[in-house]
């Protein structure tokens, strides 16, 4: 089905002698008429009321590497086409925001929104904006308005952009809200799968990119009641936690540094779904309880108010 | 025939978080320049009420690039408010910590959002589209710093993993808490810690040094450009004592000031923050400590939501050049003047040029060596069995401050807890320093003042604007905040 990848092409281009002067003159039509027989899927990266930590995140898969995701067909015959990513793009100023406004024109219906941090909704958006429209400052909630309902779906990428998150952390500053809660509000329907996390696992992100390509859009067997894949945020930490025997042989950290089972010290692992546990973080090197740092709960849609406080001392002194 | 134009780029990308820069260019040259930020979050008033030891969880998320240095500086105002101080484990591998994410800081900064500065890459998204600028490397150096930025996507990802080890995960780790740190050091932990470190040293010694040194020689006018102001700032990082007071303590890189070339001592009372030209309440100058933030959209005279943080006053750059300079120059570290010296010589350049678009450069590839090279020794003073947290209680009432370094520079964390909650908290981080705008009495920030001056080929594609943007690394989701820049139009409105 495929003819010639990203790389491939690039790779032809070096061997034929065509170097960095001619690549630069190339059109854009070129290239992508050169890859016809590959299914694209164009990927419109919004950042909203966030931080980049889950950019950042996304950014340490390690198979695929971000180089695959960025140039290979991480499934074979499916190229993904990262247009628009505000952290790695060249573009800035109105010449990036075009490449909204031409990818929303050209594939509407087939690009996928991911949205990364929570939409800013108080006072008519001001708190957070992205380009201008004739010398006006567009909300990032307008942005959302504009491209969410044409996207083929729509990925939620870390708490913020599922559920509000930290972003709308009591008081609310800037009546920050999930992706899933704006949707209801604006009556937008295009399909959502959450993939929360503060940050969220590389895995999680790809793996649910995969699922899409292979078999489509997560089916209501697929996610549970709060949007996110079973295969990643089936279980709770707590049913396979590295420190679960402790629990069962009654030894409890007391103060930060102990070794022992962490709920005294406020773990939110018994209730907080993710297989951080089993999957383990930065390529198998670590991971929170695994530092003696308590869970915090950073998968749930109650993240942070429904989770503080975070780290607590039993008898009120850590000694 | 005299040309103006205003052009504003909103989004800057290939930094962390919103901002966008507006610019007057008079017959090819910047005339004026202001800065902001585009989001406003409101963290400070997210923090009061809660529980001390919640806010070193919610400092990391101010952001996700630099979160160690704020778990840090967080820990820290923590702990002086709490009367402890960390144990000696808990020192180092703070020091170890913070010092890997600032080699995965520094590595993503010059590749993944500077190197397209000055290198085309690949006919593809995201590549493209980009503006078309002056990229003259000769095609085999382009080639191979494309190259070297794909290979240091994985050197970036094993800094983050180096940071891990001892963090529990990246962004956003889970180990440092007041007192010290929740993790032991076990033989399996330092050993692979070491490693992990010695093939990060490579890669800067041997790619990321040469790579930098090879763009400014050919950009060599990318030293003459983006001059900020004379006078520079750091808090100093990497503890090597424990003083109770932080602004005593021993550093690997020094506390100081720069003022007109010389080496001059700092006092954390005389920060101030004005906000006559930001959407806030005026309250003239404030100490941070005393600081009420009360967001006011609409108000006259203000473009910005970053505060503007000044010194006596005056306007400071904070960052690796403030590092580098005062480091070398404060006598405390002849180590830090020999790496310099041997880095400028190759560029045959002197060191006032580290004030300069490329020359903000150099000084993190130095840095960066510089911090690595140490980290090397402080795996050795581990002190295994030993405890990594000390203990503490929560007081009613207390206040604190941390003061350290995140990779793109200064940063202070102002705690008070009343009733054993958070009363108050304010961050001045970095980039509000560096990205602040016009201060009450009108003096521009640092980049707005780099900008000025600044030649732009073709207003409809200003690389060179991007250029000295870029070299400041700013992180505005730190920092925070604008809404409308509407200002006086004069000539035509271009939005680019």
């Amino acid at each position: 089905m495929s003819t010639v990848s990203r790389r491939e092409f690039m790779g032809w281009m070096g061997r034929a002698g065509v170097g960095a002067t001619l690549l630069e003159v190339i059109p854009f039509n070129i290239a992508r008429a050169l890859e016809a027989a590959i299914e694209e899927f164009p990927l419109l990266w919004l950042q909203l009321s966030n931080c980049s930590g889950c950019s950042v995140s996304v950014i340490n898969t390690i198979h695929p590497s971000i180089e695959n995701v960025l140039l290979d067909q991480i499934i074979p015959g499916y190229q993904l086409v990262l247009a628009f990513q505000q952290t790695v793009m060249a573009a800035s100023g109105e010449l990036a925001v075009k490449v909204l406004d031409r990818t929303h024109e050209e594939y509407k219906g087939r690009y996928v929104l991911i949205i990364e941090g929570a939409i800013p909704t108080r006072d008519g958006g001001v708190y957070g904006s992205l380009g201008e429209t004739a010398g006006k400052p567009v909300p990032l909630a307008d942005r959302v308005r504009t491209l969410a309902p044409d996207a083929m779906a729509v990925l939620c990428v870390g708490t913020c952009a599922a559920y509000g998150g930290i972003s709308a952390a009591k008081p609310n500053p800037s009546g920050c809200m999930g992706t899933g809660e704006f949707f209801k509000r604006e009556g937008i329907s295009t399909p959502i799968v959450n993939i929360p996390g503060c940050p969220p696992h590389p895995d999680w992100f790809i793996g649910t990119v995969a699922h899409i390509l292979l078999l489509g859009l997560p089916g209501a067997e697929d996610v549970d009641e709060h949007g996110r894949m079973k295969l990643f945020y089936g279980t709770t930490i707590h049913r396979s936690c590295t420190r679960r025997d402790y629990l069962d042989d009654g030894v409890m950290a007391q103060k930060p540094g102990d070794m022992g089972c962490l709920l005294e010290l406020g773990c939110k692992g018994p209730f907080t779904k993710a297989d951080c546990s089993r999957r383990s973080w930065n390529s198998g090197v670590n991971w929170c309880i695994g530092s003696g740092g308590p869970c915090i709960g950073c998968t749930d849609p109650s993240f942070p108010d429904g989770c503080c406080p975070l780290l607590v001392l039993p008898g009120g002194v850590s000694s | 025939m005299s040309a103006t134009v205003r052009v504003k780029l909103d989004p800057i990308t290939r930094i962390e978080g919103h901002l966008s820069v507006e610019t007057v260019i008079e017959d090819g040259v910047v005339k004026e320049a202001r800065a902001g930020g585009t989001l406003y979050r409101g963290f400070e008033s997210i923090m009061q009420g809660h529980s001390p030891l919640d806010v070193i969880q919610f400092a990391q998320r101010f952001c996700g690039v630099c979160p160690t240095a704020h778990a840090i500086a967080s820990a820290q105002a923590l702990d002086t408010a709490f009367g402890i101080v960390p144990t000696e484990n808990g020192r180092v591998i703070r020091n170890l910590v913070g010092g890997a994410n600032w080699i995965q800081s520094h590595l993503l900064h010059f590749y993944t959002l500077s190197v397209l500065d000055y290198v085309p890459g690949p006919y593809a998204p995201p590549f493209i589209p980009r503006f078309e600028g002056d990229y003259r490397l000769p095609k085999a150096l382009n080639e191979q710093l494309m190259e070297h930025y794909i290979l240091a996507l994985s050197m970036r990802l094993k800094a983050h993993e180096l940071s891990a080890v001892f963090s529990g995960k990246m962004p956003h780790s889970a180990s440092i808490v007041p007192g010290g740190v929740t993790i032991q050091p076990t033989v399996d932990r330092v050993t692979t810690f070491l490693w992990r470190l010695r093939e990060l040293r490579n890669f800067i010694d041997n790619y990321y040094l040469p790579d930098v040194i090879a763009i400014a020689r050919v950009y060599q006018d990318g030293f003459e450009t983006g001059i900020g102001p004379s006078n520079l700032l750091t808090y100093g990082s990497y503890d090597l004592s424990l003083e109770p007071d932080v602004t005593k303590r021993k550093r690997l890189l020094q506390m100081g000031r720069l003022v007109d070339g010389e080496y001059r001592d700092f006092d954390p009372a005389r920060i101030t923050e004005e906000v006559r030209h930001s959407w806030y309440t005026d309250s003239g100058p404030t100490h941070p400590s005393e600081e009420v933030t009360v967001p006011m959209p609409g108000k006259t005279d203000a473009y910005s939501w970053v505060k503007a943080p000044r010194y006596d006053g005056e306007v400071y750059e904070v960052g690796p050049t403030a590092r580098v300079l005062c480091t070398a120059l404060s006598g405390e570290s002849p180590a830090m003047t020999e790496v310099t010296n041997q880095v400028l010589s190759e560029v045959r350049v002197a060191p006032d040029v580290l004030r300069s678009t490329l020359g903000r450069h150099l000084a993190r590839a130095i840095e960066t060596k510089f911090v690595a090279d140490a980290m090397q020794d402080w795996i050795m003073e581990f002190q295994l069995g030993q405890p990594v947290c000390a203990e503490f209680s929560i007081p009613d009432t207390a206040s604190g401050v941390g003061l350290w370094c995140a990779p793109r520079g200064a940063l202070g964390h102002w705690i008070q807890i009343e009733e054993g909650k958070v009363s108050r908290y304010q961050a001045i981080v970095p980039t509000t320093w560096n990205c602040s705008p016009r201060d009450d009495s009108g003096q521009p920030g640092p980049l707005e003042q780099a900008l000025e001056g600044l030649a732009v080929r073709d207003p409809d594609s200003p690389i060179e604007v991007l250029r000295v943007v870029h070299s400041y690394d700013p992180c505005v989701a730190c920092a925070i905040h604008v809404v409308d820049a509407r200002g006086n139009e004069r000539g035509t409105f271009r939005a680019v």
